[in-house]
């Protein structure tokens, strides 16, 4: 159950986005998590749902998108989709391979209610 | 998949699903940064203050019961006189073994994490305020036993080394595949108990780390017996004096699991408004 103090990182950030664009609340969160990242996207929203208690988030939604594991084979360089206790090359069978995707914890995109939305930038 | 009871609404599409009537009130940021942002900050701070006085950190992971305090004191009594040791406990309750290391004539700091089943850049950083770092060359870090969370944070730490003893199940990489990934060393320990146990197969356990595109060395050893320590002992020397090198060039070095990550994922901070 380490979701919840990883929550606390999450709504640090989340804040202080919120705040630095004076929002009035934020609407929704995504999260990109890979498997490889040890972190279970269901505990992870529900501990989300603890976190928000009384911030700018008491309302948000959060989604998580899980991200594939793919490798990358140092001994042939092909590519291949692996599961996550099994890295090996998918082409070759080699275990010296290079992991492309799958250990991600990222937060991708707040959404937040502001009084002016016009674009910047 | 249908479209009578939902289950085709997934995690990855429930947005397009509930996307709010375009409000001309609401802002849509990308951010594209880390989660643990706030923990991995904290541990390059950790790292650059262990770096200043010259120290390895070593992170023990393994589940409970395998043998990590029995290591460090087979280690201790076998490298005090060489290097200046010391050991930072991570438990949920008790100071049972910082005492075990402390009678072993070594500093000890023992971090009580209540009900935390790992320890992260910040209890760390509290530990290491309570050690003398001028006086250490190597330290050991003993997380939290559980084959779970520790793997997910970043101490500030070098090297991660993560045990397995034969009393445990010979598959344990296969089913902790994220815990087993993060280790830069793996030991096999209680080995002495071997021959009393027709169901561990080293040769196996090796297969099943080797499954997960890791590389490492894994040395078998007996913490009781002495066998296959000095393998051990000869890699914490060798670890100990490239590190006093690479510190002395202003470089530094990260877990392997953390390199990697922040090597072929590290996008830069993007922050920017887009109309919904």
């Amino acid at each position: 159950m380490h979701e919840l103090s990883l929550c606390g990182d999450l709504m640090e950030q989340v804040l202080a986005i919120a705040k630095a664009h004076h929002a009035k609340k934020i609407v929704s969160i995504i999260v990109r998590i890979g498997p490889l990242s040890g972190i279970e996207p269901m505990l992870l929203e529900s501990a989300f749902s603890i976190s928000r208690a009384g911030t700018l988030a008491e309302e948000a939604q959060m989604f998580t998108e899980t991200l594939p594991i793919r490798v990358q084979c140092n001994s042939c360089g092909a590519e291949s989709k692996a599961v996550i206790n099994n890295l090996i090359c998918g082409s070759c069978g080699d275990f010296n391979t290079k992991l492309l995707s799958g250990d991600e914890l990222i937060l991708a995109r707040v959404e937040l209610e502001t009084a002016d939305a016009s674009p910047i930038n | 998949m249908c479209n009578t009871c939902g289950c085709n609404v997934t995690a990855g599409n429930r947005h397009l699903l509930f996307q709010q009537p375009q409000k001309k009130t609401v802002t849509a940021i990308s951010v594209l940064s880390n989660l643990l942002k706030h923990n991995d900050q904290q541990a390059q701070l950790n790292r650059a203050k262990l770096d200043a006085h010259g120290i390895l950190a070593i992170n023990l992971m393994s589940s409970p019961g395998s043998g990590k305090t029995a290591l460090l004191e087979a280690t201790i009594q076998r490298l005090k006189d060489k290097f200046r040791i010391a050991v930072i406990e991570g438990d949920l309750e008790t100071e049972n073994d910082a005492e075990r290391i402390r009678a072993q004539g070594v500093p000890a700091y023992q971090i009580t994490t209540g009900t935390a089943c790992h320890l992260d850049a910040h209890l760390t950083q509290h530990a290491l305020e309570h050690l003398n770092l001028s006086e250490i060359d190597l330290l050991f870090i003993e997380n939290v036993g559980n084959l779970v969370c520790p793997a997910s944070f970043d101490l500030g730490h070098h090297r991660n080394v993560t045990l397995l003893s034969v009393t445990e199940g010979d598959d344990k990489p296969a089913k902790y595949p994220v815990m087993f990934r993060a280790a830069d060393l793996m030991l096999i320990t209680k080995t002495d108990l071997l021959p009393y146990l027709d169901d561990f197969s080293p040769a196996k356990a090796e297969r099943c780390q080797r499954a997960l595109a890791s590389d490492v060395p894994i040395f078998a050893l007996s913490s009781r017996s002495g066998e296959g320590l000095a393998t051990w002992l000869q890699w914490l020397e060798n670890e100990v004096s490239q590190h006093k090198l690479r510190v002395q060039q202003n470089q530094t070095l990260q877990p392997r699991v953390q390199q990697d990550g922040h090597k072929s994922h590290r996008q830069p901070p993007e922050i920017r408004f887009r109309p919904v």
